[in-house]
């Protein structure tokens, strides 16, 4: 099939981007996207161009690292799936598709498709964890967990990292993926202890970050492709307003968020 | 680097008032003291269908609760300031967080009434004013005589006049809009959501705001049908 | 070179005990002093780098992906065994390592194994700690099933996701060290060489991957925890990024390679579909449970499965191995499935592929619990190959998984060179010639969270060691050397692209090294890797620049790594002239086409040693005892 896709090229942050258009007239249906864009860059490097940066790894749609926006979509138009495992079936013959990167202030850009999300690692980095040091855990049995309670944790432990809920969310925020984190630990017995730090210290550093804030419209579960409810926002609220409450006194303190890449500078 | 670095925390936190959530929050509480004041004055104004003695007397009532009123008033303001306030700041920070926008950007999840809030607020809010002046303080009153204390005669005067009674109505329509997104995302922005109460929360949001607003709309309606005169 | 693994005398129940024991210590207050490298972040790096951090050394992280999250670990699908025996059905820690060592088909370390058996029942507490979501019966205990055809119920699991929560625990932790200060990460930086000053690992060389800036980190241990190299064939269930750059640089500043013809390859992946295939996805294993594996009678039969009448399908695998059937182990299904489409048999489009079929199944317990058990694979399948495996058979064929062989380790997972630790896939230490399902988590788990805190901490303990200055005359020599390479990737005037340079090394492996092997083949392969080798110094075409994000020159660089480690994968495989595990010479099997094993003369640990570049390596040979676990022939039939 043909496919004529116009991609969004920038060499780096300091640089003036545009769209380019490239034809492809020998795309397979079976293709995944990833694969198209690896045909597409075979081409250009046969040709002297420089290929189009794109961010992958697993192509198995666990890693979180691939995303861009798909005409608009984050991810694509498939439902609950990455860019590396939408097959290109999915689109018309002669379909042209904008493929451009996640936009948001708190994803600074790198080159191409791919952006910075270190963000969401300062994020978990200020209290997405249970404290417990290597050697310090009773038997596992010791802590009985309901299956409805593990199940409901795991739903939304199954976040990816990949950013697509602030690539889609129209205020770019990133209460999806810091609700996630939040739920997640909240529900389980052992997050219990830092409950009410862990939702003060991560909405900080998440406020910090200059991401927007949740307008409950759901476009970040839209393109999710774990599919994460809704509810884990909700329960980040529920946690940070206990939280708040219960931690007045306690002085919170966040990270500056660094957007350069020369590290050990201080 | 020889010794432990110290943790690279330095800046200091905002706190509730200063975060997203705990703005999203007075949103919500302000949010929900308007909806019980929607609900409140649409049974108050149902009464203008007994007849003009009993909708003058409610009237009158109301008037004579003296400092109460101007509590209540107080009240009112102070949500409205708040609520607009916590838009107003959150919008610019929204703008802000992506200063870049996207050649091509759709839609997947989210209902127009969900995209819409920040048009069919302001809106509200106009009407709200242009409300206030033509019944309760009489400045605005096209093609009619305001007499204060005659309730009953100012509302049919006013909607009698269809220009009046058709932005009242568009108005009326945006507020259950308004109310069909808020009346469920409250309950999210507090923390009061489980997933198996999402969809009852978001089907009883959607009937209550066609309720109140058709409550609402009933009265021009019944103005212009002369069901009411 | 004469190697000595160092195991603790006695009885091998005791001997993690002894060693600890006899281990030295670093006192919290010198702790703070030791700066540590780690490379890799995935489950051995990642639980190495929190735990050292937790207790009090500098640890500094490096990964090549854009966070630490995103280590190829974070694919795992299946589960983690421990022998924790809450099913009570009989299992043990002394079960377990003779599962692994049996299962290794005698080519392991058995003392490594024992530790890892132990170990194993400690890494599930320390993940229920961390808040991993582990599948729960209704009375709020872990459930377990059963894997990888083990008699008992050992693997515990998150639904099909246990490496992600695994990792996710770990990075967590790493995150928290991170924020507290005892962790520098950094992401995006790639290690591109070692550097040994006075026979130690005192450092490495790394690339950061934005702004291309070269750079030297100087510590006083350097842990490698870097993964396998699966991805010399090209097509493999790993990562696009998973490479070999950090053992095969560490390989030539001194390390021992070992086992690196050990391979294993997974029989039930969906097929490839063109040429444009970029990579594998696993299907998981449990499918052979229900589903029949047959492919026609007749050569080049193209008719749809639907229209094959059951007289004329052969179910090779019930055939030949009427007890076991479909649920023969890994290495044996593989085979079969390789040698009936050599034989002109295979199907789909390509001819590489076997049907794997459930409507026997479906009849049999109804569409229902056939979706019940794996509707989320078939969804998966059906995702990715657009055919409904409700009505059409599935297509299967096997690829490349994991590689076994790895650096050289003893057994404080030391290697050859002091003060180099080697952790996870990236050693060779626990699995001998064939892993055993959910295996592999458990061993990166192992080596990070209990054993590398104690070895290091010896190591420091007991080793005098000198000032280093990363702008010393040895680390900037290896800085500039590291320099140089990259420039020379840049500067070959070439035409062909890297993918291609790789894909064609990946089908010579594939061919030659991969499923079975012939002395002829892999002699063959040698010769063909060197002309290739050859005509990608000549004739690469690596666009861009050495001062931004340049993917080429990444892959590249890497692939410059594949295409000396696939020739001694070759070497290794031609040299062990014996089948066993995932290593099948055709020379050597049973009259009835299975893998023979000479225990005479092939009970040994193959270690390379690097010589200088055009020389041939080295062989070293550690001796393999068995005191426990006495050697078998494994019988399927």
């Amino acid at each position: 099939m043909k496919l004529t896709l116009t991609i969004w090229r920038q060499k780096d942050p300091g640089a003036k981007g545009k769209f380019v258009r490239y034809p492809m007239d020998n795309v397979n249906p079976e293709m995944s996207m990833l694969e198209c864009l690896d045909v597409l860059n075979e081409s250009l490097a046969e040709r002297g161009e420089e290929p189009v940066a794109f961010e992958h790894d697993c192509r198995e749609g666990i890693c979180g690292s691939c995303g861009f926006m798909i005409s608009g979509v984050a991810h694509g138009p498939l439902p609950a799936t990455t860019v590396c495992q939408l097959t290109m079936r999915h689109f018309k013959d002669g379909e042209e598709l904008v493929l451009e990167p996640w936009r948001s202030r708190s994803f600074p850009f790198v080159k191409d498709l791919v952006v910075d999300r270190r963000a969401f690692d300062r994020i978990i980095q200020a209290g997405g964890y249970v404290s417990v040091s290597t050697g310090n855990a009773p038997d596992g049995n010791a802590i009985p967990v309901g299956k409805e309670e593990a199940d409901r944790a795991m739903d939304a432990a199954a976040c990816i990292g990949c950013g697509a809920c602030v690539a889609a969310c129209p205020n770019g925020s990133a209460a999806l993926f810091t609700g996630a984190k939040i739920a997640h630990l909240g529900i389980l017995p052992q997050g219990q202890p830092e409950r009410d730090r862990r939702a003060v210290r991560m909405v900080a550093q998440m406020h910090a970050e200059g991401f927007g804030s949740c307008t409950n419209i759901g476009e970040c579960t839209g393109v999710c492709p774990k599919e994460i409810p809704l509810e884990v926002i909700a329960r980040m609220n529920h946690d940070y307003l206990y939280g708040a409450w219960r931690e007045r006194r306690q002085v919170v303190t966040t990270i500056a968020p660094a957007t350069d890449w020369e590290f050990g500078k201080k | 680097m020889s010794t432990a670095v110290a943790s690279p925390r330095e800046n200091r936190a905002p706190g509730f008032w200063g975060s997203t959530n705990g703005r999203k929050a007075v949103m919500a509480v302000t949010g929900f003291i308007l909806f019980l004041f929607v609900i409140g004055h649409l049974l108050g104004n149902l009464q203008v269908f007994d007849g003009p003695v009993r909708l003058n007397a409610y009237g009158r009532f109301l008037h004579n609760l003296g400092e109460l009123l101007w509590i209540v008033r107080g009240i009112l303001i102070l949500c409205v300031v708040l609520h607009i306030w916590a838009t107003f700041v959150l919008w610019r920070r929204n703008r802000d967080a992506r200063p870049i926008g996207y050649q091509v950007k759709k839609s997947v999840a989210s209902s127009y009434a969900d995209r819409t809030m920040y048009w069919s607020g302001p809106i509200v809010l106009a009407f709200v004013i242009f409300h206030l002046l033509e019944f309760t303080s009489g400045t605005i009153h096209p093609e009619s005589r305001f007499i204060p204390g005659d309730v009953y005669h100012n509302v049919v005067a006013g909607f009698s006049v269809w220009w009046v009674s058709a932005w009242y109505i568009f108005a009326l329509i945006l507020l259950g809009m308004h109310l069909r997104h808020g009346l469920w995302s409250m309950f999210q922005s507090l923390g009061l959501n489980h997933p198996r109460h999402t969809p009852v929360l978001k089907q009883a949001a959607l009937w209550i705001a066609i309720l109140i607003t058709a409550g609402y709309i009933s009265i021009p309606v019944s103005v212009l049908a002369g069901w009411v005169r | 070179m004469k190697l000595d693994a160092g195991i603790p005398s006695g009885p091998i129940e005791q001997a993690w005990d002894k060693a600890r024991f006899e281990m030295k210590l670093v006192n919290p207050a010198n702790k703070r002093r030791h700066n540590l490298i780690v490379v890799g972040t995935g489950l051995a790096g990642g639980s190495a780098a929190a735990t050292l951090g937790e207790l009090g050394y500098n640890v500094r992280c490096f990964c090549f992906q854009d966070s630490p999250r995103r280590a190829h670990s974070i694919a795992a699908q299946g589960g983690i065994n421990a022998a924790k025996n809450y099913p009570n059905d009989g299992d043990s820690i002394y079960r377990l390592f003779y599962d692994t060592v049996k299962g290794g088909d005698f080519r392991a370390r058995e003392a490594n194994v024992y530790r890892l058996a132990q170990n194993s029942v400690n890494i599930i507490d320390q993940c229920v700690a961390q808040g991993v979501p582990f599948a729960r019966e209704y009375g709020g205990s872990l459930e377990n099933r059963s894997f990888g055809g083990a008699q008992v119920s050992r693997t515990f699991y998150a639904r099909g996701q246990t490496g992600q929560q695994l990792l996710l625990g770990a990075y967590q932790a790493l995150e928290r060290q991170v924020d507290a200060g005892q962790v520098t990460m950094f992401p995006r930086s790639e290690m591109l060489d070692l550097i040994v000053v006075d026979g130690k690992a005192r450092g490495i060389v790394v690339r950061n991957l934005v702004t291309g800036k070269l750079s030297v980190h100087i510590a006083d241990a350097v842990i490698l925890a870097t993964g396998g190299y699966g991805n010399v064939y090209y097509l493999s269930t790993n990562a696009k990024g998973s490479n070999a750059t950090a053992i095969w640089r560490a390989y030539k500043r001194g390390a021992l390679f070992a086992n690196p013809c050990f391979t294993q390859i997974h029989p039930t992946c969906i097929p490839v579909s063109g040429d444009y295939q970029s990579k594998l996805t696993l299907m998981s294993e449990s499918l052979r449970n229900d589903g029949r594996i047959w492919v026609p009678k007749q050569k080049g039969d193209k008719r749809p499965p639907n229209q094959i009448p059951e007289g004329e399908r052969d179910y090779y695998l019930e055939r030949r191995y009427p007890s076991f059937g479909n649920l023969v182990p890994r290495d044996v299904a593989s085979r079969n499935a390789k040698a009936v489409c050599d034989e002109g048999r295979g199907v789909g489009e390509t001819g590489l592929g076997v049907y794997l079929d459930f409507s026997e199944a479906m009849q049999r317990l109804g569409e229902e619990t056939i979706r019940e058990r794996y509707g989320n694979l078939f969804d998966m399948y059906q995702r990715i190959t657009d055919e409904n495996p409700y009505k059409v058979p599935m297509r299967i064929y096997p690829a490349i998984h994991y590689t076994m062989g790895g650096l050289w380790v003893d057994y404080q997972l030391q290697s050859t060179i002091p003060g180099l630790f080697v952790l996870g896939e990236a050693n060779f230490s626990d699995h001998g010639a064939n892993r055993l399902g959910a295996s592999a988590l458990m061993q990166g788990l192992s080596d990070g969270y209990f054993v590398i805190p104690y070895t290091v901490g010896n190591y420091l303990a007991s080793t005098k060691l000198g000032k280093v200055s990363e702008t010393g005359a040895e680390a900037q020599a290896v800085l500039t050397s590291v320099q140089q390479g990259v420039e020379r990737l840049l500067a070959i005037p070439g035409r062909r692209t890297v993918d291609s340079f790789h894909r064609e090394l990946g089908k010579i492996v594939w061919d030659d090294c991969g499923m079975s092997r012939t002395a002829p083949g892999l002699k063959d392969a040698i010769g063909r890797i060197r002309a290739l080798r050859e005509e990608f110094w000549q004739n690469v075409n690596v666009p861009g620049s050495s001062n931004d994000l340049n993917q080429s020159l990444e892959k590249a660089g890497r692939v410059a790594d594949f295409l000396e480690l696939g020739e001694l994968m070759c070497m290794d495989a031609l040299e062990r002239n014996e089948s066993c595990g995932g290593h099948f010479r055709e020379e050597y099997q049973t009259p009835d086409g299975e893998a023979q094993r000479d225990d005479e003369h092939f009970s040994y640990v193959a270690a390379w040693g690097y010589t200088g570049p055009g020389n041939p390596p080295e062989l070293s040979r550690e001796p393999l005892e068995f005191h426990y676990v006495h050697p078998s022939q494994r019988s399927y039939k």
